[in-house]
């Protein structure tokens, strides 16, 4: 709330309070709910976390293979998203061929679809009896579901749209004219791409990249459908967190607080980055 | 200003309060009316995933035999709608797969005096086609074969195991899954080569799966308890619930799916 007051006011701290009762009360009441709703559960985390066995639950092997898991699968599945998804945004935002919108529509179906169905999808599409993945299976020898590179595509397929919005956002608003100056100039198209449209949407980049991570980090549905669960090779920290809340409430909650960590982290660096230096959706 | 904001929150939040009171409570007005003329109005009862198939025409033949009422399933591994009972989900019945899981919401207080009121053992399941040739339990020990199982802190899971010991194996999974039925799903899709379930699971799934048998000296048998819960709303029609499930009725129906009688 203040990080948005805070691009078009500047002196934020004395102006916020004037601010705040200004708002009239009809709005200031919902929102207050809100902000209590939105962070009454995290509240209730900290509180019933089980602080004197936290260092003893944390320390499980089990625990930290998962969020390394974790952790390694998000950063890969956004590094794929990036390199599958940085041309697919700047085709969607330059091309004008008929039909780019429905494909905009089609690509960025998994940010509204149930993770879980992508990962039925995933698993009619690339599962060892699977569209494709049936042809992986005779020739190579080869079946995804179960592996770690499961993890990792189902992951990238439900956060890539993520990135693909946030980067074709800003190819639109970009300053098309220093690309073409650079084509007047003589650089070649992908030469102006990399040199002169890239450092333009860093930011946007930047702020699409840790969307990506960040929805890769928690992405339970999918995986458990796709990937399955196993320790070490399938099991990132959501799907560890389920199955302990089942069974050992305590450690489950204690490994829901390091995923929390981890967001506030994530978030803190997406403000900083995001909301302060221009970049658009 | 600043204390009439506040006040002004605290009447909304009482506001609020109350309202939830209003909807958890809607269904109590109901049973008043029941004392009378037999059980009426809502409950939910949480069972076993394994539970799936007979308990929904168990709630059918139910809803059928007292008009007014309707019985809402919430079906997933017992340990975690055993967790979900302890803190506090609305539900006014437990079926669990397991003893282990109906003693904990005992002992938390929320159910007294559980009843058995089913068997159920292992079998193997595999896809109908048998891509990986299982024909015992020691083909499950094969790095080859793609073994899933339920995770260890399920009942099906517990059973699982308790079978490999029994049988002297050490078998490792490629996956840990929640319940019993995403379990079978892994083996339905032909995803996985093999998988531990319930013989129940194996009948219901029909012609999909094929079950392998495991030996009675090896196999482990799970009893089913079924309790009403401390917190129901409607108490009377949970009971009848439990009851109807423990009747001729009730067990002729668990005898069709598979189950046999403890």
């Amino acid at each position: 709330m203040m990080a948005l007051d805070r691009g078009d006011r500047p002196g934020r701290r004395d102006r916020d309070l004037r601010i705040t009762t200004r708002t009239p009360w009809p709005m200031m009441l919902p929102a207050l709910v809100a902000v209590l709703f939105l962070l009454l559960p995290l509240a209730g985390l900290l509180v019933r976390a089980p602080w004197t066995d936290l260092p003893q639950l944390l320390s499980e092997p089990e625990a930290f293979q998962a969020l390394r898991l974790s952790l390694v699968c998000a950063t890969a599945a956004t590094g794929l998203s990036l390199f599958f998804g940085i041309p697919l945004a700047w085709i969607l935002a330059r091309s004008r061929r008929p039909g780019i919108s429905v494909l905009r529509a089609l690509v960025t179906l998994p940010l509204v679809l149930p993770p879980v169905v992508g990962g039925v999808a995933l698993l009619v599409a690339l599962g060892r009896r699977g569209l494709v993945g049936r042809y992986l299976d005779e020739w190579f020898g080869y079946s995804l579901p179960f592996t770690t590179t499961a993890v990792i595509l189902a992951e990238t397929f439900v956060a890539m749209p993520f990135l693909v919005i946030t980067v074709e956002g800003a190819l639109r608003t970009a300053n098309q004219g220093l690309e073409e100056a650079a084509a007047t100039l003589g650089s070649k198209p992908f030469a102006t791409f990399r040199r002169v449209t890239l450092p333009l949407i860093a930011p946007s980049l930047v702020a699409g990249s840790v969307l990506t991570w960040a929805r890769a980090l928690g992405e339970f549905g999918a995986t458990i459908t796709f990937a399955g669960n196993f320790p070490g090779t399938t099991q990132t920290m959501p799907l560890k967190i389920y199955l302990l809340i089942q069974n050992d409430p305590d450690a489950g909650i204690a490994l829901s607080l390091v995923m929390l960590l981890v967001s506030v982290a994530a978030l803190a660096l997406l403000r900083d980055r995001w909301l302060s230096s221009g970049a658009r959706l | 200003m600043r204390r009439n904001t506040f006040s002004a929150v605290a009447v909304l939040a009482a506001a609020t309060l109350s309202l939830a009171a209003c909807g958890g409570s809607s269904s109590s007005g109901t049973p008043s009316a029941s004392s009378s003329s037999g059980p009426s109005g809502e409950i939910t009862v949480f069972a076993a995933a394994s539970l799936t198939g007979s308990f929904t025409n168990l709630g059918k033949a139910f809803e059928a035999e007292n008009p007014g009422t309707k019985v809402t399933f919430s079906f997933g591994p017992s340990s975690g709608l055993a967790e979900q009972i302890d803190q506090g989900a609305p539900a006014d019945v437990f079926a669990s797969a397991a003893t282990k899981n109906m003693d904990q919401v005992v002992e938390a207080g929320n159910a007294s005096n559980p009843v058995a009121f089913a068997n159920n053992t292992m079998e193997i399941a595999v896809p109908a086609d048998n891509p990986a040739g299982v024909d015992s339990l020691d083909d499950l020990t094969n790095k080859d074969v793609k073994v899933v199982l339920c995770a260890q802190d399920v009942p099906c899971g517990v059973s699982a195991r308790a079978v490999f010991k029994n049988a002297g194996i050490t078998v490792t999974p490629v996956s840990n899954e929640v319940d019993v039925k995403s379990t079978l799903s892994k083996i339905t899709l032909g995803e996985a080569d093999a998988g531990l379930v319930y013989v129940t699971d194996v009948k219901a799934a029909g012609d999909k799966v094929s079950g392998i048998e495991i030996p009675a000296d090896d196999n482990a048998t799970t009893t089913y308890p079924i309790a009403s819960l401390k917190n129901s709303k409607n108490a009377d029609l949970a009971q009848a619930f439990v009851d109807y499930v423990l009747s001729d009725k009730g067990t002729a129906e668990l005898g069709t799916a598979g189950f046999s009688k403890p």
